[in-house]
């Protein structure tokens, strides 16, 4: 079959406007650290995922669909991702 | 009737809700493996509290994909009695069997200890020896009980009384400082829009039995009881 592989990396965080408890504290953390030129810090989940598929954009599809299946909850969370064939060595 | 208790990887308080079902209530209960894929016989299934899949990714994303999910659902569909105590509210919401999410603790400790919840609708098959407005103890246990959902599923769950439970003080006021883990409007339970499906995040079996602190948790089981032999 005339597959490629394909890396990607896809970023979850939590929709602009919800409160992010761990972001703020981790932003507190920061700034007892001394970095006073803070003004937000938001948390999120970063996956890699692996795949193979016949073309990129079919790559793409796929991933939409484990995001919006699993990767991220629509009702609280957005996503975003980077996606490139891996050079077969 | 006949209590089901659907058992995944990592589900804890399964063997309580067992317990209260046949050594308290007196009533048939079977357990069900999260791989069965059929859900025949039962008048009420229980999801019970627990760390499903070891909360991985998010609490309840990987249960929801279980074999016996879709069984359930059907179940859910035809008007079955369901209840998610804990991770198994957080499983119902990753279903879409209930609306909305659920986001760490405000605080992002994980809480246990007893609760007052007030009881805002008692016409339902969970509620229906419970007074409006009665106040039940009950314990809390985790750190993902932080009820989100946007103003619109909020507005609606509102206009429907869907909202069951509501974290109160001991006198049944709604302060911040007597919501527990920052959740919205207060939410302790809901029900879905036929109102045959619970999600609470207070563990009735851990308060069904005087030796324990409270039998308030018993009013939802034999709620149920009466619902079915009604």
């Amino acid at each position: 079959m005339n597959q490629k592989l394909f890396q990607a990396k896809v970023y979850v965080s939590l929709k602009k406007g919800l409160a992010d408890p761990q972001g703020s504290t981790i932003k507190e953390a920061l700034e007892s650290l001394g970095y006073d030129n803070l003004t937000e810090v938001r948390f999120g989940k970063y996956i890699e995922v692996k795949l193979r598929a016949k073309g990129k954009k079919r790559a793409v599809q796929e991933l939409e669909e484990m995001c919006g299946k699993l990767l991220a909850n629509p009702v609280i969370e957005e996503y975003s991702y980077h996606i490139e064939e891996e050079e077969v060595g | 009737m006949r209590f089901g208790v659907v058992v995944f990887p990592g589900s804890n308080c399964d063997d309580d809700c067992y317990y209260v079902a046949r050594d308290l209530l007196r009533e048939e209960v079977d357990f069900i493996w999260h791989k069965e894929t059929r859900v025949e016989g039962f008048d009420c299934l229980i999801l019970p509290g627990g760390f499903s899949y070891g909360d991985y990714l998010r609490t309840g994303a990987i249960a929801r994909f279980s074999p016996i999910m879709r069984a359930i659902s059907s179940f859910a569909r035809r008007g079955g009695l369901v209840v998610g105590i804990c991770n198994g509210f957080q499983i119902l919401l990753e279903s879409n069997l209930l609306p909305g999410a659920m986001m760490k603790n405000k605080n992002l400790r994980f809480i246990c200890k007893f609760v007052n919840i007030r009881v805002e609708n008692n016409l339902t098959p969970f509620t229906n020896l419970c007074q409006i407005g009665q106040i039940l103890k009950i314990p809390i246990a985790h750190i993902d009980g932080s009820y989100y959902a946007n103003d619109e599923v909020m507005r609606s769950l509102k206009e429907n009384n869907h909202v069951i439970l509501r974290y109160c003080n001991e006198e049944g006021k709604l302060f911040q400082e007597s919501n527990p883990n920052g959740s919205k409007d207060f939410v302790a339970g809901i029900c879905n829009r036929q109102g045959n499906v619970l999600g609470l995040m207070p563990h009735p079996e851990r308060a069904s039995e005087s030796i324990l602190g409270s039998e308030d948790g018993r009013l939802i089981f034999e709620s149920v009881i009466r619902a079915v032999k009604r």
